[in-house]
């Protein structure tokens, strides 16, 4: 692998930037693999890049159908942090947030994360009420978050509008210093580039096409739109996908699939310090290095799988954002699009074994899985190198919900899904 | 925004409607004879289906009454609805 550093720019500079290599190959499948991750985004390259680097397998695969970072690495809002309210998913998320801590270093590629920090507002007696308890749950569990007045809100977020005659005037906040954002195209190509030179083999345009299972039931092959692959482990990292998937090996899974939107503004010059977040309004935003405003809105009310959604969804996000920031109500929006969130019924993930052995799955993130993506990737390559889960993704099974033993973000969550 | 032909009122738009999940999942008639697994079926379990998927909706700012409907989960395009109670339509006999 070609080093990054300092001195390598200033080397590529004088010859005229012309040594510069491919960051990773383009190679031809082979005809089987030591294990398979179905799914080319952060979290399966990740798990490629644990597996191979914590794990000693060197023989993987990372299928993806399009091409990596395509799906909802690359259709996020970029938000990271840990501030959940239950001891299971706050050990889950600031062990990801760990992992950003030093992403950039370990793989030698600088995925541009920025603890600016992440700033929800309330604006009810409710919402003041939760969010103080979620302050204190946080810092119970070693999870920094602290409650500000709405004058220590603006002052740390100056375009914040909190004028008292708002309709939903601002109350107060909860701000978690370590929370940010990353770049996340640079998060997949980061972990490809990490992963390709521990001698993972990136395969784009390879659709899993079925997953083959032996006479005792357990994986042995998957068979692609680039040939049959033979392999004893497969981790599912699929995202909206996972069920279309895990129903080649007749397992069924608790999620459904929705579209989620974000959209960006024109760039603009840099105003927008934090991320901002509003639960009872349903708007959320931050300012990427380009300028442009980063702005998430909701899922639609239906299942689909069409990587869009229906424009009031944007426009009620935006009617939300004029009102907390009534100097944006001029800006024009640049693009908007849409990604395939797989939700399960307590909004919480599933990391886990599935009843077919060799069969592993990562799926079930919801609207919120790119925070998440080191630790995701670092637990799913621990389940499969392992085949038992570390102890952090341990309570996040699929058999929770036949247990009883919910992990019921779904009314704890920072933000309403 | 999808235009859904609700079959007692007719065509209205989306924000109209609330979405009831998949349709044609019928409550238990002898719940105490369920075992972990069933209820984990009949509870959590759905088919979210890449293609023609069977729905509830609900005509909230309307009728307020449920009714169900095909819809293509690739396209978003609703092929029929149909009253509750009523068998999943024949989408062979549906095509024109």
């Amino acid at each position: 692998m070609q080093k990054f550093s300092g001195f390598e720019l200033i080397r590529q500079g004088l010859m005229g930037q012309s040594g510069w290599k491919p960051q990773w190959r383009s190679p031809e499948p082979k005809a089987s693999y030591d294990a398979v991750i179905i799914g080319g985004g952060g979290h399966g390259l990740g798990a490629a890049y644990y597996l191979a680097s914590q794990h000693g397998l060197k023989n993987i695969a990372v299928l993806e159908k399009g091409w990596i970072g395509g799906g909802n690495t690359g259709r996020n809002t970029t938000i990271i942090r840990s501030n959940y309210l239950f001891n299971e998913s706050a050990a889950l998320y600031d062990h990801a947030l760990k992992l950003w801590e030093g992403l950039s270093q370990a793989l030698n590629y600088n995925v541009m994360f920025s603890q600016r920090g992440v700033m929800m507002v309330a604006h009810t007696v409710h919402d003041v009420q939760v969010f103080q308890r979620h302050v204190h749950a946080n810092r119970a569990n070693g999870v920094d978050n602290e409650w500000l007045t709405p004058e220590a809100a603006k002052a740390y977020c100056p375009p914040l509008n909190i004028e008292r005659n708002l309709r939903f005037p601002v109350l107060g906040a909860a701000l978690q210093r370590r929370g940010g954002t990353a770049r996340h195209d640079a998060v997949a190509w980061g972990y490809a580039r990490a992963a390709d030179d521990l001698g993972v083999d990136i395969l784009e345009n390879c659709e899993v096409t079925a997953i083959r299972r032996n006479a005792q039931g357990a994986v042995e092959a998957v068979e692609t739109t680039r040939g049959l692959i033979k392999t004893p482990k497969i981790g599912v990292s699929a995202a909206g996908h996972t069920s279309v998937v895990l129903g080649m090996a007749g397992v069924r899974a608790p999620l459904e699939s929705f579209p989620l939107q974000a959209l960006v503004s024109e760039p603009i010059k840099p105003i927008f310090p934090c991320v901002v977040m509003s639960n009872t309004i349903h708007a959320y935003m931050s300012q990427s290095d380009k300028g442009e405003l980063v702005i998430g809105a909701g899922t639609d009310i239906y299942p689909s799988y069409t990587q869009r959604g229906g424009l009031q969804i944007s426009q009620h996000t935006l009617e939300a954002i004029c009102e907390l920031f009534p100097q944006f109500r001029r800006m024009r929006m640049l693009r908007n699009w849409g990604g395939i969130v797989d939700v399960t019924p307590d909004r919480s993930p599933i990391i886990a074994k599935t009843p077919v052995p060799g069969l592993y799955v990562n799926c079930g993130w919801g609207t919120g899985g790119f925070k998440a993506t080191p630790g995701a990737a670092h637990t799913l390559a621990w389940t499969i190198a392992k085949d038992e889960p570390h102890p952090i993704n341990a309570p996040f099974t699929l058999e929770r919900f036949r247990d009883g033993f919910l992990i019921d973000e779904a009314a704890a969550a920072a933000v309403a899904h | 925004m999808l235009i859904i032909t609700c079959p007692y009122c007719g065509p209205r738009p989306e924000i109209e409607f609330s979405h009831g999940g998949e349709a044609h999942i019928a409550r238990p008639l002898n719940p105490a004879a369920l075992n972990a697994d069933q209820w984990t079926d009949f509870l959590y379990l759905r088919t979210n289906t890449k293609g023609v998927h069977a729905e509830r909706w609900r005509h909230l700012h309307g009728c307020a009454r449920f009714f169900n409907a095909l819809r293509d989960t690739t396209t978003d395009k609703i092929l029929t609805t149909y009253r509750t109670g009523a068998p999943r339509p024949d989408l062979e006999g549906l095509t024109p």
